[in-house]
């Protein structure tokens, strides 16, 4: 052992902030990063399969209807005020009501999966029709996935910061970095949104 | 309800939550007490004492639950370099196989159908379960000890990672052992693996597998990323970043772009195959081509992934060996990241022979070139350290120069069949397997070989013999270029890979009789470094803390490293801190020792910034693992296996998230 020559103390550091410091936003980052690689190669063979068709459905194929999924983009897009409230909340820990919002970004989640399930019924074909249903109902299953995770993910912090483990500086950071992660969610909805309801009407 | 009972209800919740507020501040007053009580490491605790409590802190559970529950990176790390070694065993014997059925014309040993299988169990498992995994094993156990801190960023998901690793193994080789192991290639092309040509669920065992070592590949990714980012020791600014750390960082973003294209890939190929997709199916408009993108967008940066972990160890060993700190490190690490980007621009070479636009073939040949140049620069940084330093020619640098001789070799091959040409004449045959083996185990396996004789004494404590080790290496080395050296010449005369046999009377009866004699002969160098590792964790020299004389910080603590790595955080002021220290390593305190906890510092210049508690050993991310592992499995089977057994994954995953106990801490700990 080489004998040591004291420098610094870090006992007054803090264990948690928000923001690039906190490893859990690094995390939340590199999951973002993993999962857009997804969604970027997913699109990429929606116009790979594009390109070797006539037409934007092919003929006989009918573009899905516009309702749900304007529905669904509408919801989504007014969460993030829900959404940045919890984030103004947490940062200033008011715990009731980042308890209170997150309740309502719950229901909000359910909303949105039970219009997802019309979304589905409204795509006018089947997976097993051509490449463009499959592609369509691909790039639909991976956002649902997306939905249905962080929702899950939501539902769990919010159970946890009803606790005394809302006041615990690290929980907030968590549920910071979900709020992070649910803009993710919604701005990779505008593509999908405008793949699959809007490049079909071109 | 009246406007009183209202009133009167809001009046109650108020109270209420004026009740929990006036708790909460209590408790804060509480805590802020208990915390002054914490202790810490500083002048007053060190030495023996220090040691004796963080050894009480951070040891793990003893017995078989402490063993699956564990997240110490040193374990997790030598576990995932053992099963990949075990990996690399099986598919060497395979090797062998193959090899045994070439050595002569017209053999009939095996058969067309077996010889198949054979090859694809071969590809995949060097590809998927040995290459790769070996790499971020390498970088688990060692990262943290040369950044100088005390444990990976998210310790469970790095356990999480092994587990997913091991059981993907589990599935293609228990598969192969009830002979429904893969029979179509280690690259799976479309429309061979579809539904059509591959009836039955040998494809889909493959796709799965693929699933579950991106899974574990992408999970060890983000640990390794977030440690080399987040827990260097303070003063190591990115300027003075060990160039491993350098490559592992770059190879960890790689993995993160380039692993979701084979995940997508294969997803997209099992449903096909099992809900009647038709993505890769010509006559419902899809095509087989997408497969041969997406696989190559994750292949080709695959070859870089298994590469530049290599080119870290090369820089490594130069370095310690050569007694003199790298030159140009600047160049070097531009190099990296330059290879690392120019890698997702090359896929298109591997489909030269499908057809492809003009400026698409002017296009790749030129990028496939061009890579040529960051690691041209690489190797000229290494000959110049050695030339400049003193160089000692023990076993880790004799892996050194077999490294540069070889690789460069592999490397002028590969620059030549970037030309359209002459790629459309040797496509498929001999020569690329010459050519990419050469480039893979010569680029590699040699560094690797060398840098496990280089680290086994920080792994195990004791020195791996060097008269033995020299054997094996002039083995390995001569035998490897009688090996493949003939297969350029085979290739040549016109032999496809991929053939079960050959007739007699083509001129390929000697080279692949060569070839044969000189895979035995690595296979038996192989196993002579495989005994000398095993005879020398029993008999070996005991290691002293810096056998090697190296200028990181894995050698300033002792060998094996204690669970906690380092007593007092080290300080780094140089970029060769064990080089620089003067006889005393300059530390940091404040640090808890009754509970785990670890130093972030920031992202450029390496400064203070958090205390981390560091989590407990847990079996959650065992039994997530596990009920993951069941998803993919029965997925082959049911698409409904992806709702129901949904169900498990997310119990598992949320009590790998949720606190043991609802209480509040003085300091919070993750248990």
């Amino acid at each position: 052992m080489i004998p040591v020559r004291f420098t610094d103390d870090v006992a007054d550091l803090p264990t948690h902030k928000f923001g690039p410091s906190s490893l859990t936003w690094w995390g939340i980052i590199s999951f973002m990063i993993v999962e857009g690689a997804f969604f970027m190669l997913a699109f990429a063979a929606y116009f790979f399969l594009m390109g070797h068709e006539q037409g934007w459905p092919p003929e006989a194929r009918k573009a899905p209807d516009l309702l749900a999924g304007t529905l669904f983009t509408i919801v989504i897009l007014l969460s993030e005020i829900v959404n940045t409230s919890i984030k103004k909340a947490v940062h200033e820990r008011d715990i009731p009501a980042v308890r209170r919002l997150m309740g309502v970004m719950v229901a909000i989640g359910v909303i949105l999966l039970i219009i997802r399930g019309f979304e589905f019924n409204s795509l006018n074909v089947r997976w097993t029709d051509d490449a463009y249903s499959s592609i369509i109902w691909a790039l639909l299953l991976l956002h649902t996935t997306h939905i249905l995770t962080d929702w899950f993910d939501t539902l769990v912090l919010w159970a946890l910061i009803q606790t005394r483990l809302g006041y615990e500086g690290r929980r907030q950071v968590d549920v910071d970095e979900n709020c992070l992660y649910w803009r993710y969610v919604w701005l990779l909805w505008i593509p999908v949104y405008l793949m699959i309801y809007w490049i079909p009407r071109l | 309800m009246t406007d009183a009972v209202r009133r009167s209800n809001a009046l109650k919740s108020r109270r209420a939550a004026e009740a929990e507020r006036r708790d909460i501040e209590e408790d804060d007053k509480r805590l802020a007490a208990e915390r002054k009580k914490i202790a810490r490491d500083g002048p007053k605790l060190t030495g023996a004492k220090l040691e004796a409590r963080l050894l009480r802190t951070w040891q793990r559970p003893p017995g078989i639950i402490g063993w699956l529950a564990t997240v110490d990176h040193k374990e997790i790390g030598r576990r995932y370099i053992i099963t990949a070694l075990s990996f690399l065993a099986l598919a060497g014997v395979l090797a062998l196989l193959m090899r045994t059925q070439l050595a002569r014309p017209d053999n009939n040993m095996i058969g067309a159908s077996r010889y198949n299988e054979l090859f694809t169990m071969h590809g995949s498992t060097m590809m998927f379960l040995f290459a790769v995994p070996v790499m971020e094993g390498v970088g688990v156990f060692i990262i943290p000890l040369m950044l100088g801190t005390r444990s990976t960023a998210f310790p469970r998901l790095n356990a999480f990672s092994y587990f997913m690793y091991l059981f993907g193994g589990l599935l293609l080789w228990g598969a192969f052992a009830l002979n429904i192991g893969p029979d179509i290639g280690w690259f799976a092309y479309t429309p061979l693996s579809g539904p059509q040509f591959s009836p039955g669920k040998r494809a889909d065992i493959w796709a799965q597998m693929i699933t579950f070592t991106e899974v574990a590949a992408i999970s060890a990714a983000i640990v390794i990323v977030a440690t080399i980012l987040k827990a260097r020791a303070p003063g190591m600014t990115l300027a003075r970043m060990p160039l491993f750390a350098w490559t592992m960082l770059v190879v960890g973003i790689m993995v993160m772009l380039a692993m979701p294209a084979v995940a997508l890939a294969s997803s997209m190929l099992i449903s096909d195959r099992l809900v009647g997709t038709h993505f890769y199916n010509a006559y419902e408009h899809g095509d087989a081509l997408l497969w041969q993108h997406l696989f190559w967008f994750f292949g080709h940066p695959e070859v870089y992934i298994i590469f530049l972990p290599a080119t870290g160890f090369m820089s490594t060993m130069v370095e310690t060996f050569s007694r003199r700190p790298i030159f140009a490190y600047p160049i070097v690490v531009l190099a990296l990241i330059s290879t690392g980007i120019l890698a997702f621009g090359l896929w298109v070479h591997h489909m030269f022979a499908t057809g492809l636009p003009r400026v698409g073939y002017s296009f790749y040949t030129a990028a496939s070139m061009t890579v040529a140049i960051p690691t041209g620069l690489q190797i000229f940084c290494w000959l110049a350290t050695m030339w400049d330093g003193r160089p000692r020619f023990q076993v880790p640098m004799l892996y050194v120069v077999a490294f540069i001789v070889t690789f460069v070799i592999g490397g002028l091959s590969g620059v030549i069949i970037a030309s359209v040409p002459l790629d459309l004449q040797l496509h498929d045959t001999y020569f690329i397997v010459a050519h990419f083996h050469y480039v893979l185990i010569g680029g590699a396996v040699f560094p690797l070989l060398g840098v496990l004789t280089f680290w086994y004494p920080k792994m195990t404590g004791r020195m791996m013999d060097e008269a033995l080790g020299k054997i094996s290496f002039w083995m390995v080395f001569l035998g490897f270029q009688l090996a493949f050296f003939p297969m350029h010449f085979s290739g040549l005369l016109g032999m496809p890979r991929r053939v079960y046999t050959y007739p007699a009377g083509l001129g390929l009866e000697l080279p692949n009789l060569l070839s044969s004699i000189g895979a035995f002969v690595v296979g038996a160098a192989v196993l002579l470094f495989v005994i000398n590792g095993i005879k020398s964790l029993y008999i070996g020299a005991l290691a002293p803390d810096d056998p090697w004389g190296g200028s990181t910080l894995e050698w300033a603590t002792s060998s094996p490293p204690p669970p906690y790595n380092f007593a007092h955080v080290p300080v780094v002021e140089s970029k060769t801190p064990m080089w620089d220290q003067q006889g005393e390593m300059p530390v940091i305190t404040g640090l808890r020792v009754d509970e785990k906890e670890t130093l972030l510092t920031t992202v450029v210049a390496a400064a203070p910034d958090l205390r981390e508690p560091v989590p407990e050993p847990s079996l959650w991310p065992f039994i997530a693992a596990i009920a993951i592992g069941v998803v993919f499995i029965t997925s082959i089977f049911s698409p409904w296996s992806l709702t129901i057994g949904l169900v498990p994954c997310a119990i598992a995953l949320t009590a790998w998230f949720w606190p043991k106990e609802i209480k509040r801490n003085p300091e919070p700990v993750i248990t």
